[in-house]
């Protein structure tokens, strides 16, 4: 691209030395008396309104610097937009710096309280301070809430703190010294060498050790030399969003991971492949690469080391099979995403036919962790075989839904109970489920095993990017399969005949059984059609795609049968399989179902308890819905 | 007129064939799909065979091949949405408007979307109007909200979109 050329003339930093000046320059101006307010606009905040609240606090302190003039004041308030800090349950998330003062849940009346009291006067306003579920007491500071304290952040360190379209702010906290100290005083292979003592795994949901990628890549043989380092941000699993989080919240974090990367494989053009969804991370990688084109950080000999790369973004289609490697390298090249068989490996014949290394977001930005802090830091943290953190989203039937960061080899049960606060509504924990499409539900006996890549597969499951859905007594385990395999089926590219025709067949037999039809012999045919399809698949999806089932079957296999032989759903959640009832006791007979009821199969005299007709009843739920008193009961 | 902006898309990208998928990105942000002249012209350009752009265009589930309704409503169908009802809620739109997901209501007045999964899973079920984030959606507050619709839209952020957020929380 032009650009890079261009940038080349005019870039403000030219070598590791003029960074650490640049630095060092913006430290010495930072003024005493600096008030921050940090507004999170990570996807939740921002769906609940935290745009506006900061546009509110900028215009508030617009209008307060104008006062403080007169006033004889030296306070210098400072209003940022941030990245997602990860407790989007209870957002819009606000916090005033110094003190890292976290107030949640703020409206559009709290602003002006807030500046009056904490930008201005130093003072707390207590209501809008966490309160602690166990012991009742208002905490401040995100330290002290124990959906924080059990955390370890390495990727999302600075997520929350810094603006993420500002590479200012990211320079200040110690950007981009990573890649001067990898381009100023180490080789390519030095570098592949701290990725390998670092015990980096990738953390786009198989493990695979990154040094070994990197290496592979780096010794084959290129035709024209060319090689190419790629990003993938095709976030596809259903209930992960940490990718997004790190892409929208510090998106130099990966550009430097990728740059680091490029040069220790020999890589001069890199791609980032950004989920369709995702229009926000576009926005603030875009931003991110002019920034760090125009520092020189990216284009032309980078920092003075005669190494040149420059990146490219390409946004997804909405395909989820694009995030499988080779099916991303096609839809690179311009045609559908279909993946191809890899005996021929993409680290040697990969983009363009070219030596390809392609990571996940997440493992870009832990190798600028790793050369920043280096690697025996890194891998004092986690578990023999997995090394560092891992970020989750932990969402479904959980008290405190968000992003968190926990260090390899911590439980499932830390995980769940301490940061996640336990499952919603005092309802009873049944399963946590990892790993997307590809990974499996894990039961209640195993929440004592430790988060790791080879933990979590001997369980049946897999790490996966990092989707964790916690599942409650509420959720029936057949119906989860089915909308996973329904979800795969879907996304299925055909290709392969295995995968194309196996979970459409596996399918088609849970939809049966979830609809009180099955017979115990589908259970076996089911079991027969799951090795099938994973031993023949071609890629990834179709290899794991039978492992919803696997796992459901291995941990809940008395939910199928009950499903089978008693046309029964303990969950009460497939439709048919269970029935609504009034309770005589609660029903004050308030004719409320009554009259919403589509059918007419209600009746009863006023104030008197209401019944419902079983053989008129289409079981559509607005009974259960409409009651203000939790008398319709489903057995 | 219209084979000169499919040009311009074309060079903004040098004519590299392998762009395909922004060029053709591109072009569904001007008209809002993807008329089948349009893509013709880009086969052309690029000399590729027209079975390859139609079949990226049939691959990729954000491609459409026709125009969609004033507003563009999308329904989250991720695994929390799912857990809490987001099935339900699909389908009390689509028995009301009779169509289907990825169809347009009849007087054009919205297309329903049911993507994956949008990463907002504290919001689940979410429902998403021209961009504006709904959460703890139900089938009744789907309903108000699409009812209040109105048919002026043109790309203005004011959109006009209900106020009030939706029920449920």
């Amino acid at each position: 691209m032009a650009t890079a050329t261009e940038a080349a003339v005019q870039k403000i930093i030219h070598s590791p030395k003029e960074l650490e000046a640049y630095r060092k320059k913006r430290e010495k101006n930072k003024k005493k008396n600096t008030r921050i307010v940090r507004v999170c606009i990570g996807t939740g905040c921002a769906a609940k309104g935290s745009r506006r609240l900061y546009e509110l606090f900028c215009e508030a302190a617009g209008g307060a610097e104008q006062a403080g003039g007169g006033n004889g004041s030296n306070i210098v308030i400072e209003s940022k937009h941030v990245g997602c800090h990860g407790l989007c349950e209870l957002g819009p998330i606000v916090v005033i710096d110094p003190g890292e003062i976290l107030y949640h849940s703020v409206e559009e009346p709290d602003v002006a309280e807030i500046f009056r009291e904490t930008v201005l006067g130093g003072r707390v306003v207590e209501r809008l301070l966490y309160e602690d579920p166990k012991t009742k007491k208002k905490v401040k500071t995100p330290a002290e809430i124990p959906f924080y304290n059990v955390q370890k952040r390495i990727v999302l360190e600075h997520n929350g703190h810094i603006d993420p379209t500002s590479i200012d702010d990211y320079i200040s906290v110690g950007g981009y010294s990573a890649l001067a100290k990898a381009l100023g005083s180490m080789e390519p292979e030095g570098i592949i060498e701290q990725v390998e003592e670092a015990g980096l795994r990738g953390r786009g949901g198989g493990g695979f050790p990154t040094a070994r990628k990197w290496r592979s890549c780096r010794r084959a043989e290129s035709p024209d030399g060319i090689r190419y380092v790629i990003c993938n941000g095709d976030e596809g699993d259903p209930g992960a969003f940490m990718d997004r989080s790190v892409m929208e919240g510090n998106p130099h974090g990966v550009l430097e991971g990728m740059v680091i990367g490029a040069y220790a494989v020999g890589a001069s053009q890199g791609y980032i492949y950004v989920r369709n969804e995702y229009p926000l991370a576009v926005e603030h990688l875009k931003r991110a690469m002019e920034q760090a084109r125009k520092f020189g950080f990216l284009g032309q000999n980078i920092l003075d080391s005669g190494f040149s790369f420059d990146i490219r973004i390409n946004r997804g289609g909405g395909a989820f099979i694009c995030g499988e490697s080779t099916a991303l390298m096609a839809s690179l090249e311009g045609r559908t995403g279909e993946p191809r068989a890899k005996y021929i490996h993409t680290v040697e014949s990969g983009l363009n036919g070219r030596p390809t290394v392609l990571n996940n977001v997440e493992t870009w930005a832990n190798v600028t962790a790793i050369i920043g802090m280096g690697s025996s830091e890194f891998a004092s943290v986690g578990t023999e075989g997995s090394k560092g953190t891992k970020v989750f989203s932990l969402v479904g039937k959980i008290t405190n839904t968000g992003l968190v960061e926990v260090p390899m080899g911590i439980t499932l049960r830390r995980i769940i109970e301490e940061i996640g606060g336990g499952v919603k509504d005092g309802k009873a924990f049944k399963a946590v489920q990892t790993g997307g499409p590809s990974g499996g539900c894990i039961p209640a006996d195993h929440l004592d095993t430790a988060v790791d890549f080879d933990e979590l597969t001997r369980l049946g499951s897999m790490m996966g990017s990092g989707g964790m859905i916690v599942m409650d007594e509420d959720t029936c385990m057949v119906n989860v399969a089915k909308y996973f395999l329904g979800f795969l089926k879907a996304e299925s590219c055909g290709k392969c005949t295995p995968c194309r025709e196996g979970i459409a067949q596996m399918l088609a037999i849970l939809e049966r059984i979830s609809t009180g039809e099955g017979e115990l012999e589908d259970l076996d045919s089911l079991e027969t059609l799951a090795e099938l399809v994973m031993e023949g698949s071609l890629c990834a999806l179709g290899k794991t795609a039978a492992n919803p089932i696997i796992s459901t079957l291995k941990y809940f296999r008395g939910e199928y049968e009950e499903h089978i032989r008693n046309k029964h759903c303990p969950a009460r959640e497939c439709r048919g399989l269970f029935i609504y009832k009034i309770d005589p006791e609660s029903c004050t007979g308030c004719g409320i179902c009554r009259k919403n009821c589509p059918v007419e199969a209600i009746s009863g005299e006023r104030k008197q308890p209401h019944v419902i007709d079983q053989g008129i009843c289409t079981k559509c739920n607005t009974c259960f819905e409409k009651c203000p008193f939790g008398a319709i009961v489903k057995v | 007129m219209d084979r000169e902006l499919v040009t311009q898309i074309v060079e903004r990208y040098e004519g590299d064939s392998g762009m395909l998928i922004p060029m053709m990105q591109d072009l569904q942000a001007e008209y809002g799909y993807l008329p089948a002249e349009q893509l013709r012209a880009i086969a052309e350009e690029l000399k590729v065979p027209l079975t390859r752009v139609y079949g990226v265009a049939m691959f990729y589930s954000s491609f459409r091949l026709s125009p969609k309704g004033a507003h563009e409503v999308t329904l989250c169908m991720g695994t929390v949405c799912y857990l809490k009802g987001a099935p339900r809620i699909s389908e009390a739109i689509c028995q009301e408007y009779g169509i289907e997901p990825g169809g347009t209501t009849a007087d054009r007045m919205f297309t329903l979307q049911a993507v994956n999964c949008v990463g907002a899973c504290a919001l689940a079920p979410v429902m998403i109007v021209d961009g504006k984030y709904y959460d703890g959606v139900t089938p009744e507050s789907a309903l108000g909200i699409l009812g209040a619709l109105t048919p002026e839209v043109e790309g203005s952020v004011a959109a006009p979109a209900p106020q009030s957020k939706a029920g449920g929380s």
